[in-house]
């Protein structure tokens, strides 16, 4: 047992200047000089400023914007730190809800977003994105039929033409890669970044 | 269910097949000591490693001398961990300002990384710095899965050799995965998950303000290199709480699609080395065959349960043709989620792009059922080569009984030392899963942290020790893991889990090691057709589903038929 001392303790060190070290600064040097924009996240900015980054969804709540989904994310609570309070997009601490398909919770919350939707735009069925959360409570893309139900509230707050804000989100929608990999999806931020430009 | 998902799903398994042989190759180089286009480059640091470890490349060691070596590399992979974790505010890289771990915590986190489990009672963005993420989580990620190979290689040296002692040298085995197949692997997947989006930075939190001018503070890190190794070495531990659903870590529907072959490329590929050191590469596929149609069954039964929607949710107006969305991402969809569930719970890896807590009762049942049957699908970088070969033993040993005959597999005897260890290895997990959650479900440490009523709490409180014993790691996770009961409980199924099922198999290849071969006859039970794949999986699922089946009555099944009925809790 003694003999196996010395391998491992020396392997242990070894292997954490490589593996733990080494390895990790070097890739972190490397993605810098060859990726520098994706290796620090993808930020976005507008007149200098940054607004967020291009892969984290962020929260909307104004009618003149497309909304993201509902997200799960919470923060500690500013009264007691034992407890947390809902965050929406919270990108310093992701989660889902973790709500069971049997939840009450679950079904409560839908029911309640599900009204507030149906006011805006009623007789059409809901898509299922708009009133579930994501696993990472940041998801940054819709479907393109939860873009297509709340383009006429969008159009209504912005007095724009609805074809105008349906041509948008068809220009803003990505197909699946090579027409197999993932599902159609329609980036938020990007889609209200180019809502904005509308105006100008 | 739509065309485009089991388009994906069989482009998947193409690629898993296409991988296998020549990855088999290039680790039996490895396991056999032979060069490979990368000795050139390679061949110095590794016998710098070996001068400096004292070691002669040339000693092996008996299975007692093996598995002593890695228990004692284990001690101190744990130590190093849990001091890094216990003192982080000290130490450099932590620009957030993370706390100092909790002891159940930092001890838990530590067994969790060592038994190649990650399991996370941790919110990865929210308590670790970035030192603990690099020096203790990432070394354990490479560590565990190099020493999860080398066990698989020792093991089937034990049928490849004959009439001799020893086993191999854990420290060679340990060096040249690492360095051979790991590392280079984890560079080049690394760029990739950059260029498609991944973060590699040391750089802080950033802070934005979003377009409706609320404050949003956006952790990034060094992600990349963490997440490369997460999947190929079937590790799981994300570096964000949200793990591969964090778009940070799991950008795009390409990247998604390539992690899912990693988790499962090493493990495919160890049935080829097998086959081809025992000398017959049907063997290998064989097994193949026997761990693709259980994997097929379970992507099917769940892609069904998830594609239908919740019918609760469909009643009051919602799009049931879209499928159960809560707690999925658009960019992946129904069919990438589930097939990733399918994956990481087939492999021992636990990484999840999608909430499992929240799938239906029985897309969540798969996942949990995989585990159940030992991670022998593919499994966890060696852990499941081993893992189906124990099974194999059994079924080779009841088809023995039924003819009467001493059972042989590859020419080696199968006999009771064989037989009991085995089964000390394949019991030990239902005991630890189920044993354990009889008791987290009664008292109240344990029901405190249960975040779901009714039947779907009693899944929460099984999955989490199914989860752990299985050295897996993903998590119904809406469970409040981190208390000191469910820490410590958790801890020790890990490290049962994990080292109940090594060492036993340790012993079975020092035992066949020093058996002759005999010369197959015409009585001998061919173990590389179609009657063996068939065998093998019957009593991987009798063995499981007889084991199982009541809890999985008391949580998944009974929650379906509440849902049916339109009940909820």
């Amino acid at each position: 047992m003694i003999t196996h001392l010395r391998p491992a303790l020396v392997m242990i060190v070894l292997m954490t200047v490589i593996t733990g070290l080494a390895y990790p600064l070097a890739m972190t040097g490397l993605a810098g000089a060859l990726f520098p924009r994706q290796a620090a996240g993808s930020i976005v900015a507008r007149d200098g400023k940054v607004i967020g980054s291009s892969l984290i969804g962020q929260s909307f709540t104004g009618d003149t914007y497309f909304h993201g989904r509902p997200s799960a994310t919470t923060t500690a609570d500013p009264n007691d730190s034992s407890k947390t309070v809902a965050a929406p997009y919270n990108a310093a601490n992701s989660s889902g809800s973790n709500l069971a398909p049997t939840s009450k919770a679950l079904v409560d919350r839908v029911m309640e977003d599900a009204a507030k939707l149906k006011s805006e735009n009623p007789g059409v069925q809901l898509p299922a994105d708009l009133v579930t959360t994501s696993g990472s409570g940041l998801d940054p893309d819709i479907t393109p039929s939860a873009a297509a139900f709340q383009a006429p509230r969008v159009a209504r707050a912005r007095g724009v033409p609805e074809a105008t804000i349906t041509a948008l989100v068809a220009s803003h929608t990505e197909g699946r890669l090579l027409g197999i990999l993932g599902e159609p999806r329609v980036n938020v931020l990007a889609l209200n970044l180019a809502l904005d430009d509308l105006k100008k | 269910m739509t065309f485009n998902g089991w388009i994906q799903i069989a482009l998947f398994c193409a690629i898993i097949i296409a991988l296998t042989r020549p990855f088999g190759g290039f680790l039996m180089s490895l396991a056999t000591g032979g060069r490979n286009f990368l000795s050139p480059v390679l061949v110095p640091l590794e016998r710098g490693v070996y001068a400096l470890c004292g070691i002669r490349a040339s000693d092996e060691q008996g299975w007692v001398g093996y598995a002593t070596a890695m228990l004692i590399f284990k001690v101190m992979g744990f130590l190093l961990a849990y001091g890094i974790l216990r003192s982080q505010t000290f130490l450099p890289f932590n620009p957030a300002g993370q706390d100092t771990i909790a002891p159940d915590l930092a001890y838990n986190t530590a067994v969790s990384f060592l038994t190649n489990t990650n399991w996370q009672s941790y919110g990865g963005e929210s308590t670790m710095s970035y030192a603990s993420q690099m020096v203790a989580l990432t070394v354990q990620n490479f560590m565990s899965a190099a020493a999860g190979i080398a066990i698989a290689m020792a093991f089937v040296r034990g049928f490849s050799r004959r009439s001799v002692k020893s086993i191999g040298n854990f420290w060679v085995d340990l060096t040249r995965v690492t360095l051979y197949a790991l590392i280079p692997l984890c560079i080049v997947f690394t760029l990739f998950l950059v260029s498609q989006g991944v973060p590699q930075t040391l750089a802080g939190t950033i802070d934005a303000t979003t377009l409706e001018g609320a404050k949003q503070s956006i952790a990034v890190g060094p992600v990349a290199s963490q997440e490369a190794i997460k999947m190929l070495g079937t590790n799981g531990g994300g570096f964000f709480n949200a793990n591969s659903a964090h778009p940070f870590e799991n950008p795009t529907a390409l990247v998604d699609f390539l992690q899912m072959i990693s988790i499962f490329a090493l493990g495919a590929a160890l049935t080829n080395m097998f086959g081809r050191m025992v000398g017959n590469e049907r063997q290998g596929w064989a097994i193949f065959a026997a761990m693709g149609l259980l994997f097929l069954a379970g992507v099917s039964v769940t892609y069904w349960a998830e594609a239908s929607g919740n019918p609760i949710l469909t009643a009051l107006g919602v799009d049931g043709g879209m499928g159960n969305m809560e707690g999925k991402e658009v960019r992946f969809g129904i069919a990438q989620s589930v097939l990733f569930a399918t994956v990481t719970t087939d492999a021992s890896c636990g990484a999840v792009n999608a909430m499992i807590e929240s799938f239906m009762p029985l897309g969540g049942m798969m996942p949990m059922i995989n585990i159940m049957l030992g991670e022998i699908i593919f499994g966890g970088v060696g852990s499941g080569l081993y893992g189906f070969l124990l099974f194999a033993i059994v079924a080779v040993f009841v088809a023995g009984l039924m003819v009467g005959r001493t059972p042989e597999f590859l020419g080696k005897k199968i006999e009771a030392k064989e037989v009991k260890m085995t089964m000390l290895a394949i019991l030990c997990l239902p005991l630890v899963m189920l044993g354990f959650t009889a008791v987290a479900v009664v008292i109240e440490a344990g029901t405190s942290a249960l975040s779901a009523s009714g039947p779907h709490g009693f899944s929460e409180a099984l999955y989490a020790y199914v989860s752990a014993a299985g050295n897996n790691g993903s998590a119904f996770a809406g469970l409040s893991a981190n208390t000191p009961f469910w820490n410590t409980t958790l801890g020790i199924g890990m490290m049962i889990g994990r080292f109940f099922v090594i060492i036993p198999a340790l012993a079975i290849a020092g035992s066949m090691a020093a058996k002759k071969t005999v010369p197959p006859s015409a009585g001998t039970f061919p173990t590389d057709g179609p009657m063996f794949v068939g065998l093998a999986i019957g009593v991987i699922l009798i063995v499981g589903g007889l084991t199982f089946f009541p809890a999985l009555a008391l949580g998944p099944i009974v929650e379906h038929f509440a849902l049916a009925a339109g009940q909820t809790f």
